[in-house]
């Protein structure tokens, strides 16, 4: 299953390291990322593969953004399909 | 991969701007319930409610958290019981057995203690409508509608005079709640049989076994867009309604589909709805006063309604491959705290929200009136909606809560989603005469279509 990671944040050195090191313990594979700084807030969109992940998805939203908290950002996972219906025809 | 720009756009929308879906409603035929034994049908329509819906709330908290969007409502619609309980006549048990299955489910309304009388009643008919108030007051989940007028067959005026009954009865009932009763009962003209919103929503004779409608919402995203285009001309403004329509109703399709799927049911339609909530930014009050009203209620509301009614159904149409129910923008007083104020500031009055139920979605919903007005004035009330509907060939309903012992100035709170409403004033003219001659009024020459 393909799913969207949303980071947010306040901008700090290594938050993509952090974050690449969290999703490599879940078995999240990362197949696309896009990242940029809105005044001084980070932000990363990850396109990730969950075949690789034992966690059931409910289970790995609640670690993902507990794990968040810990290097003080946001971190979200959705299913693609929300963003696909919403904004292509 | 989608761009970073509309990713966070969808975000921001659920984040700020209240986007959710409001409801998704398993509609459900109890056909098949039907039984001379009272104790037997009740058997019958517990265990196939439990059997199809017990995954009702589940499926929908699933869906809500793998999609990242927020469900509101999940509910269940029933075949209308003055139907189901007809060959044993035992309505006011079917209607507790189906609070108890709503308890049980997890769900927040069970809607279709209801009739379809728009023509003429049956006896049985006239016996089940009695037991209306005995039903609602002593269920905690039941919502009840009666369809009284059709464009096709015109406004049952005898059952238009029993609703005023109906609804002061009612008021009586539940007075310490602020006659709650009320809020859970409906009358319709022109009533739609795949509605997933309360109190209307029942499972209509042409609908299926088991089918997903679901009803989106949006009235912050909306508001939000408008805010954005200050000083465009009304044309634009239509155009940035249609285009935010139009996601807000995909994300209303997705879940539907999925959870018709999970569900092992018929994915049915999307309602085209802006509902709002009583929460800040949740209004359809609001958007009409960013198009450049300083109030809702002045003059120019019913025409700025219009767009907005008309850009939300264009937008929502191309988004999703089956639309129905009421489809529009729904102007409840209770439920909207832009109303809610214009009415406080004596700025929105009765009779401007019976011009604009003309173009809105619905009708005159959730409207607080003293608990010392008459039956027949209430009815009187019913028998103009009902007129609008049957003459513009839409659905119209009267949603309307005679609070006992409550008087202009007062405000009645119901809480949660229900709100709280300020006590409008009513015509003092007397009406009585002209609803107790019963009836029908013959459906307009325009109903003659074949």
């Amino acid at each position: 299953m393909k799913a969207i990671v949303t980071v947010l944040g306040k901008d700090k050195v290594g938050i993509i390291a952090d974050v690449a090191m969290i999703m490599k313990g879940h078995g999240v594979n990362i197949c696309d990322i896009s990242q940029t700084l809105m005044q001084e807030y980070f932000t990363m969109i990850m396109l990730v593969d969950l075949t690789a992940c034992k966690l059931d998805f409910t289970e790995l939203q609640a670690l993902l953004a507990e794990q968040g908290k810990t290097i003080g950002v946001d971190i979200r996972v959705q299913h693609q399909d929300l963003f696909d219906s919403m904004h292509r025809i | 991969m989608i761009n970073t720009r509309d990713i966070l756009e969808t975000i921001k929308m659920v984040d700020d701007q209240n986007l959710d879906v409001r409801t998704i409603t398993l509609s459900l035929s109890l056909l098949d319930c039907a039984d001379s034994d009272g104790k037997k049908a009740e058997r019958k329509v517990y265990d196939k409610v439990m059997l199809r819906a017990g995954n009702l709330v589940k499926v929908g908290e699933r869906l809500s958290a793998e999609l990242g969007i927020p469900i509101v409502n999940k509910r269940v619609s029933v075949t209308p019981v003055s139907l189901v309980g007809a060959p044993s006549g035992n309505y006011v048990g079917l209607a507790k057995i189906l609070d108890k299955a709503a308890e049980e489910i997890g769900i927040d309304f069970l809607g279709g203690y209801s009739a379809l009388v728009h023509k003429s009643m049956t006896e049985f008919e006239k016996d089940f409508l009695a037991t209306i108030p005995e039903a609602i007051s002593e269920t905690k989940k039941i919502c009840s509608s009666v369809c009284v007028a059709s464009t096709r067959s015109g406004i049952n005026m005898d059952a238009v005079a029993l609703m005023g009954k109906i609804i002061k009865d009612l008021a009586h009932r539940t007075a310490d709640n602020g006659a709650l009763g009320c809020a859970k009962f409906v009358v319709f003209a022109n009533a739609v049989e795949d509605n997933p919103f309360m109190a209307g929503a029942f499972t209509g004779l042409g609908e299926g076994e088991a089918t997903v409608n679901v009803g989106v919402s949006g009235p912050g995203v909306v508001a939000a867009a408008l805010k954005k285009c200050k000083g465009a001309d009304l044309t634009t403004v239509a155009d940035v309604i249609k285009k935010t329509a139009f996601k807000i109703t995909r994300a209303g399709q997705l879940v539907g589909e999925k959870a018709a799927s999970l569900l092992g049911a018929k994915f049915g339609i999307v309602d085209l709805s802006l509902a709002p909530t009583p929460a800040i930014g949740d209004s359809v009050a609001e958007i009409l006063e960013i198009m450049g009203l300083s109030s809702v209620g002045g003059h120019g509301t019913t025409a700025a309604l219009a767009l907005l009614n008309d850009a939300v159904k264009k937008g929502g149409v191309m988004a999703s491959g089956m639309v129905g129910g009421l489809s529009g923008a729904f102007i409840p007083v209770s439920e909207d705290a832009g109303m809610i104020k214009a009415v406080r500031e004596g700025k929105l009055s009765l009779s401007k929200l019976e011009a604009m139920t003309a173009v809105c979605s619905v009708g005159l919903d959730m409207i607080a009136v003293p608990g010392d007005t008459s039956a027949q004035t209430i009815s009187a009330i019913i028998a103009d909606e009902c007129a609008i509907g049957v003459v513009n060939n839409k659905t119209t309903a009267v949603r309307i809560i005679p609070v006992p012992g409550m008087t202009v100035g007062d405000e009645v709170s119901f809480g949660g989603l229900l709100g709280s409403a300020p006590v409008m004033p009513v015509s003092d003219v007397d009406s009585s005469e002209f609803i107790e001659r019963g009836g029908i009024i013959p459906a307009p020459l325009h109903s003659l279509k074949n």
